[in-house]
């Protein structure tokens, strides 16, 4: 039988606001343990919550970047359960009505095709802090300072079918928030989280499958490892004539699998009711409109500006939108070297290498975009050869100057000089009796071997197009 | 001399015909001679307040004006105060020392006010006899056999006993009314979010409202005046401009517009001899040229049941934090964490506190929410809408606070009879109006309380009008004989 894979997924993002969503904590990771956390932090008595309008700002800069509406009134609830990481018993968030309604995201296929997903809601809440099981002789410490941090829950609808679309959808929302500058989109600090609910069902068939609720999967890797390790299992236990149980399910990165958390039946009964500490949340359109100035250039239509602007590919031009650091960053390079197609090639090609290959990131790397327009600037204007040019950059990025030092410490400015040229082709006919005998009796295979030559006695600086000339000219005469 | 009534001293003090170290001094002394028979505060904090009291006395001398500057006052102890210990009358907070100061707290102290101590209250506020307190119950000093009313029983008697001038206490269903009236004093439950909630430990928090409680309506003005404003810590306190509630006091009668609600007299259960001393205090008004008329409120049966049903609701939510995790009670050796919540609850709180726990957490669970906690939230719109029908008509409502007067310790053992205490004052909280408690009169030696209800904001109003009563009787100025 022919199956067909349902996924949906739950994505939380931290807010990258200064303080708490209800309080006037710090929001700054790292900190020690419980050195971030107010008496409103730590659910004291008598403490209340007070809305922080940075973590409703940056939720409706999302919700504008996703065309979705903008709930006017939204309503806060609390999510009553215990657990000693959830310092008041209940975590404030947002039920039946989020501040984030109806929207939509556009991911690329494989096939380069464009599929729209639907996004139900995002919802703002606040995370909780975080329980510790090492380090305390079989106790479990509580570190608080993560309780209150602004989230916002982001859901989309079941039209995920592979797990290949859910990471595309996964990382166009990474790099959407990031745009956006509402969170930093740090996964192994927990800023960037995902669940995944998977189902299947047979091709034809028009009702969803029974699903299960993958958690813990904190990279792009383990979302699609989780998902087909989930699906495998789903068709495995179908096939074998069992049914797939409604469950949430822990990815294990170790043992590459899902294990069973908890049942429905287990399931907590959350008693949500609205907070009566907290007024309805009104967002009127002024509040919208004085966002909307805010937003920056979107991905898609920077994408589109870039095809547009400077000649590139439609390829090319999604790599250099990918994340907004790289977008500014190849718009710097192209602006200080007034050539463009040959930016995006160094960008994309040697910078980008040598950046996964030294493992920083792009706002640490050795050699900025002034320096590298500069380096650009110097094959343009023929100073330096583009394989020269590649020895320039290795040497930039180790530290040695920018372009023009190393082209000058090096000595590797190109020999144009026709002058010069043919005193070394001269040379090197001179040198080699036997070949050009035998070149000139016919053996044109040859020509090569006197290029060869050449460029070894110039070190390669000979620009090529000259040698290839003068040689011909000399050679045949 | 401690009959003197909180505003008396505020005009002695600035006059300085007395210290307030010699005031302090004095209630504190009262406090250790006869606090011992009412059980009417659980922490008294002597030596603090003498050092509040020479502070305050140092800004008299430089000729400073601040209202409450240097008058003893007392705090129910569900607010919560810097350094000492806020227990809510419960054994879960028993150990608990506030990190911080409630916004009420703080302002009064601003002002000057010196905090004797903290008072007495039924369990988290759960209660109408302040029996339900794990530091015992408060004895009523008109006669000892019997409750003070809850749950600011303490501050009710430790006002009626004249062991402080005034006190503050919370009204979540009638905490501050009912127990005024038991206690012959005056009480006012400000319109919700008049003052700031911060720092009030949480009963209900839809329905909680701190106040003042002292001997007259003159006292609790000049309290209001320090304790009200606008909070920028909490949401659901209300901006507006700041207001003097003594502006009103001298504002005469005629023409005054009082509504008495039918349903408020004709209930049974209502001791006719209360309904006799509402009827001579209704006289006494017409007499100052109030015009009194009948107004419905046809749902006001529906108060006491949607009160049982929101505020255990919110309480259910708001005590979840009480888990022995990070401060408070917590249970000897727990062998896991499921051990740690269920032995530290059930042995942290009282009966009362978890009947209604466990009231609030079935109200609100899957496939019930609908039938109880939204039909209850519906209810509310209803009798606030019949409050706004009623106050078209009429400038203030006047009703008995209680229907019966103050009962024996032990007496309503079953909590449904003991919540029909409530019965008057629960309307007013659900609809978020003021409403306050005054002296009537007194039958069998026992006090009497008159409930005026006002319009939303009108506290001012509700003021003057018990002020013009306490202008021609005296039931205000009665104490115990054996505290005078």
């Amino acid at each position: 039988m022919e199956w067909e894979t349902v996924i949906g997924l739950e994505i939380h993002a931290q807010l990258n606001t200064v303080s708490k969503i209800f309080s006037g904590a710090p929001t700054a990771y790292g900190a020690e343990p419980n050195r971030q956390a107010c008496p409103v932090d730590l659910g004291m008595p008598g403490v209340l919550p007070v809305l922080n309008k940075g973590a409703v700002e940056r939720a409706v800069m999302l919700g504008l970047a996703i065309n979705a509406e903008i709930t006017p009134r939204s309503v806060f609830a609390r999510k009553n359960y215990f657990y000693p990481d959830l310092p008041k018993g209940y975590q404030i968030s947002q039920f039946e009505l989020p501040i984030v309604g109806l929207g939509h995201l556009d991911i690329e296929l494989e096939d380069g095709s464009i599929k729209r997903i639907g996004v139900t809601r995002a919802h703002l809440e606040e995370d909780a802090g975080k329980s510790l099981h090492e380090g305390f002789e079989a106790m479990t410490g509580i570190d608080l300072n993560r309780a209150g941090t602004p989230l916002i829950e982001i859901v989309s609808e079941p039209e995920l079918r592979s797990a290949k679309e859910a990471v595309a959808y996964m990382k166009k929302l990474h790099s959407l928030v990031r745009y956006l500058d509402i969170c930093d989109g740090n996964m192994q600090e927990g800023s960037f989280r995902c669940d995944a609910n998977v189902s299947v069902r047979p091709k034809d068939q028009a009702e969803f499958g029974t699903r299960a609720e993958l958690k813990n999967l904190n990279s792009f890797r383990f979302v699609e490892r989780a998902i087909n390790f989930e699906v495998e299992r789903q068709i495995d236990l179908i096939e074998g004539g069992g049914s797939v149980v409604q469950e949430t399910r822990l990815y294990d990165p170790d043992r590459d699998e899902t294990r069973s958390m908890r049942s429905k039946e287990e399931a907590n009964d959350y008693r949500y009711f609205p907070d009566p500490d907290l007024l309805p949340l009104v967002v009127d359109s002024a509040f919208i409109e004085t966002v909307r100035e805010k937003l920056p250039e979107l991905p898609d239509a920077k994408r589109a500006r870039f095809v547009e602007q400077y000649g590139l590919s439609d390829y090319d031009a999604g790599v250099l939108t990918a994340t907004r650091e790289m977008g500014d960053f190849y718009e710097a390079v192209a602006a200080g070297c007034d050539a463009p197609k040959l930016a995006a090639n160094w960008v994309m090609g040697e910078f980008s290498a040598a950046l996964n290959r030294s493992e920083v990131e792009l706002g640490e790397a050795p050699v900025n975009a002034e320096g590298l327009a500069g380096l650009i600037a110097r094959i343009q204007d023929e100073t330096i050869s583009g394989k020269i040019a590649k020895e320039v950059f290795e040497a930039m990025w180790n530290g040695e100057g920018d372009a023009d030092v190393v082209i000058e410490a090096k000595g590797l400015k190109q020999i144009t000089d026709t002058g010069a040229i043919d005193t070394i082709i001269d040379e090197v006919m001179a040198n080699n009796p036997q070949q050009l005998e035998q070149y000139r009796s016919g053996k044109d295979k040859l020509f090569g071997f006197f290029v060869g030559q050449v460029m070894k006695a110039t070190q390669g600086k000979a620009n090529p197009a000259q040698v290839n000339e003068r040689l011909k000219a000399k050679l045949d005469s | 001399m401690a009959q003197e009534t909180l505003s008396g001293w505020v005009r002695k003090l600035q006059a300085r015909e007395v210290s307030s170290r010699e005031l302090t001094q004095l209630y504190l002394d009262r406090i250790e001679r006869l606090d011992p028979q009412l059980n009417s505060f659980i922490t008294v904090t002597a030596e603090q307040a003498l050092a509040q009291a020479d502070a305050a006395d140092a800004r008299l001398a430089k000729g400073e004006q601040s209202p409450l500057l240097g008058v003893p006052i007392a705090q129910k102890d569900i607010f919560c105060t810097e350094g000492v210990r806020t227990s809510c009358g419960s054994r879960m907070l028993d150990p608990f020392v506030s990190p911080y100061n409630a916004t009420v707290v703080e302002r009064m102290s601003a002002d000057g006010a010196v905090m004797l101590g903290k008072t007495n209250m039924d369990e988290f506020a759960m209660g109408s006899s302040n029996e339900t307190s794990f530091f015992g119950p408060v004895r009523n000093p008109w006669d000892t056999e019997r409750v003070p009313g809850g749950s600011s029983g303490g501050s009710a008697a430790a006002v009626g006993a004249r062991l402080v001038p005034g006190a503050t206490g919370t009204d979540t269903g009638g905490s501050i009314r009912q127990p005024a009236a038991f206690c012959g004093i005056t009480g006012l439950k400000p319109t919700y979010g008049r003052v700031s909630r911060y720092g009030m430990i949480a009963f209900a928090s839809s329905l909680d409202q701190g106040g003042p409680m002292a001997a007259t309506a003159e006292d609790c003005g000049l309290m209001l005046n320090s304790m009200a404003g606008f909070d920028e810590r909490d949401s659901t306190s209300v901006e507006r401009p700041a207001e003097d509630f003594t502006a009103g006091l001298n504002q005469e009668l005629k023409g005054l517009r009082i509504g008495l609600p039918t349903e408020f007299f004709g209930e049974a259960g209502l001791d006719e001899r209360v309904r006799g001393v509402i009827d001579a205090a209704i006289e006494v008004l017409k007499g100052r040229g109030a015009e009194v008329r009948e107004v419905a409120l046809p749902n006001s049966h529906l108060s006491v049941p949607a009160y049982y049903v929101v505020a255990p609701a919110e309480c259910s939510s708001n005590l979840a934090r009480f888990d022995g995790v990070r401060y408070g009670y917590r249970c000897e050796n727990p062998e896991d964490l499921m051990d740690l919540y269920t032995r530290s609850r059930g042995e942290g709180f009282g009966d009362e506190v978890k009947r209604r726990i466990m009231v609030g957490t079935y109200v609100l669970s899957a496939g019930y929410y609908d039938a109880y906690y939204l039909k209850a939230q519906k209810v509310r719109r209803i009798i606030a809408d019949d409050f706004r029908c009623a106050f078209e008509d009429v400038d203030v409502l006047l009703a008995p606070t209680t229907p019966e007067l103050p009962f024996a310790l032990g007496a309503k053992a079953d909590p449904v009879s003991m919540y029909l205490s409530d019965i008057y004052t629960i309307a007013a909280n659900l609809a978020g109006l003021p409403a306050m408690s005054l002296p009537a009169g007194e039958i069998d030696g026992l006090p009497v309380g008159l409930q005026l209800i006002g319009n939303y904001f009108d506290e001012a109003r509700l003021l003057g009008v018990a002020h013009q009563y306490q202008q021609e009787t005296d039931w205000h100025a009665r104490v115990p004989a054996a505290f005078a």
